[in-house]
């Protein structure tokens, strides 16, 4: 069983990449099951998404405190959040940043950092960094793969053709970018 | 068909396989995306069916417990605060014997104000003469929306069932669920058709005066045939996995209870957690055991003595308390065994504290090292009341 935990704040589609990249792995037959913890339940406050997943069902329902991978839709949390201490050793970091962000050093863990939000405003013209960092944490994990992340997306965006096409496009400028 | 659904879309879905002819709800906090998507199915014409959106959750319950008296399948979904305010009408729909389905995606109850998950709410209404379901997981939900439906319309039951589910734990998380064809719930639930209605052309009336003369006997009646309930469960349960392969309906769930020494007992989602736990201990020697209550009400007490005869310690675990006494399944079971068995109860998972693999392997612990009727566990000791009380 792998475990991830989603870093954002509300609003900025967390439980969306935690459903897409769910959908993925259910394309590639595994079990994963996918929930949000909410803090003050308000728009742009700090909250998680979570997702676990195993080649049979899951039936541990806690929140995950021992990742081993994150996700970091919002730069400015890094800190605030304490977002990679308690990620497993080996683990994996997939991580929006900006221009000045400091990235702590942290041994044993891989981190793979993009400016996710600059990308999304330049492909699909609004900074929502989500499907960005899902087409990098297909490269960066090697969990899931490329192609599921597309048709999930694909799923998901299937009534909203304005916006499929760029999302496509920013899941694999995300892949290519790691 | 297997999908990776939230699960107040797969609750949904299951409800909308059931044909409901009316759906009434109060949208707002607490309520859930189960009666939202109702809404859309019906908006989208893939159900047809009146949805009612109603000023109160007091007027939801009124509005299904008319159109069930009026012969029509109905539907509600509520929480908390908003279950709380129906309960006055909640005993009313089961005074009138009319077998009214309600979702309950379980929230603890204010004050504080908390929007998150404990048992507090169903539990709070337990004798209300409703049927309770406990799911563990989105397809147990699923399955036991359709089953249920078959055991409360039965002309020989006619009584309301809930079905409970972990309010965000279920109802928010995403998880394979496989969904049932529309052809095979049709075959299996066949449309409402009640022994009596109201009806213009053979006038008749619902919940009247019940004097002295008559009211203990419409008690009497709706405790036998809840006892009944008990002897039907595991029959329709056979049926629909017969039907579907799932056996999500049943009294209680004994999961490797035959050779345990201890057993822990508890109900919905946290049982998915102790299953992960009693594997792990397992695999260090350890005789543990999970036994699962599904049916709440009725309460399968022969079933429950039986799983329990051969462990020695029983930690009982509620997410909802009766303040001045104790947990409530812990007071049930407790009454049940004889004195020789060391029972413990145990408060979790209040307003959304989690309840981690930690607190079930200290739940464990504690259950074998001593017994206590009422032990609050993962307390955070800097915000005690003992800390801050001045008499």
């Amino acid at each position: 069983m792998k475990e991830i935990k989603i870093f954002a704040r509300a609003g900025q589609g967390a439980i969306t990449t935690a459903a897409i990249l769910g959908e993925a792995l259910f394309y590639e037959d595994k079990f994963s099951y996918a929930f949000p913890h909410f803090g003050a339940a308000r728009m742009g406050a700090p909250m998680n998404a979570f997702l676990r997943f195993d080649q049979k069902p899951i039936r541990l329902r806690s929140q995950i405190y021992n990742p081993d991978y994150i996700i970091v839709i919002d730069p400015t949390l890094i800190e605030s959040e304490k977002c990679f201490n308690n990620l497993k050793d080996q683990g994996k970091a997939v991580v929006a940043v900006r221009k000045n962000t400091q990235i702590p050093d942290k041994k044993d863990i891989t981190i793979s950092s993009l400016e996710a939000e600059k990308i999304a405003k330049d492909i699909i013209g609004r900074p929502f960094a989500n499907t960005v960092l899902l087409g990098a944490f297909a490269k960066a994990t090697e969990e899931v793969k490329l192609d599921s992340i597309l048709k999930s997306v694909e799923a998901r965006f299937k009534s909203k053709p304005a916006v499929l096409d760029k999302n496509l496009a920013a899941v694999k400028k995300g892949y290519a970018s790691v | 068909m297997k999908k990776f659904l939230e699960g107040s879309f797969a609750m949904a879905q299951a409800a909308k396989l059931c044909r409901p002819g009316v759906i009434a709800a109060y949208p707002i906090t607490p309520q859930t995306h189960i009666v939202e998507n109702l809404a859309q199915f019906i908006a989208d014409g893939k159900l047809d069916a009146k949805s009612v959106n109603v000023e109160s959750e007091h007027s939801a319950a009124s509005c299904v417990l008319g159109s069930q008296a009026a012969g029509v399948r109905s539907f509600t979904c509520s929480s908390s605060q908003g279950l709380i305010l129906m309960s006055e009408v909640l005993f009313c729909i089961a005074g009138m014997r009319l077998p009214v389905m309600l979702v309950c995606a379980n929230r603890a109850l204010s004050a504080p104000i908390n929007i998150w998950n404990d048992q507090q709410d169903s539990i709070a209404v337990r004798d209300a003469g409703w049927m309770q379901f406990y799911a563990e997981n989105n397809q147990e939900a699923v399955d036991l929306i359709i089953a249920s439906h078959k055991i409360a319309e039965n002309s020989k039951v006619m009584l309301p069932a809930m079905v409970c589910v972990d309010g965000f734990i279920l109802t928010h998380g995403m998880e394979v669920v496989d969904i049932p064809d529309q052809k095979d719930v049709d075959n299996f639930l066949p449309s409402y058709n009640p022994p009596y209605k109201l009806d213009p052309e053979n006038p008749m009336s619902f919940g009247l005066l019940g004097t002295p003369d008559v009211y203990q006997e419409t008690r009497y009646a709706i405790q036998k045939t809840l006892e009944d309930v008990l002897g039907m469960v595991p029959k329709v349960g056979k049926e629909y996995k017969d039907k579907f392969g799932r056996d999500s309906l049943r009294l209680v769930e004994e999961y490797k209870t035959s050779d345990a020494e201890t057993v822990l007992v508890a109900m919905g989602s946290v049982c998915g957690t102790i299953k992960d736990i009693v594997d792990t201990e397992r695999e260090k020697g350890k005789k543990i055991g999970l036994l699962k209550i599904v049916s709440y009400r009725p309460f399968p007490k022969e079933a429950i003595i039986k799983a329990l005869k051969p462990a020695k310690n029983i930690g009982v675990v509620d997410k909802d308390i009766s303040l001045g006494s104790d947990g409530a399944l812990y007071s049930e079971i407790n009454s049940l065994l004889p004195s020789d068995k060391k029972v413990s109860g145990f408060v979790a998972g209040l307003g959304g504290r989690d309840i981690k693999p930690t607190t079930v392997k200290e739940i464990i612990e504690l259950t074998e090292k001593e017994q206590n009727s009422c032990k609050f566990v993962d307390l955070n000791k800097d915000i005690l009341w003992e800390k801050f009380k001045t008499i």
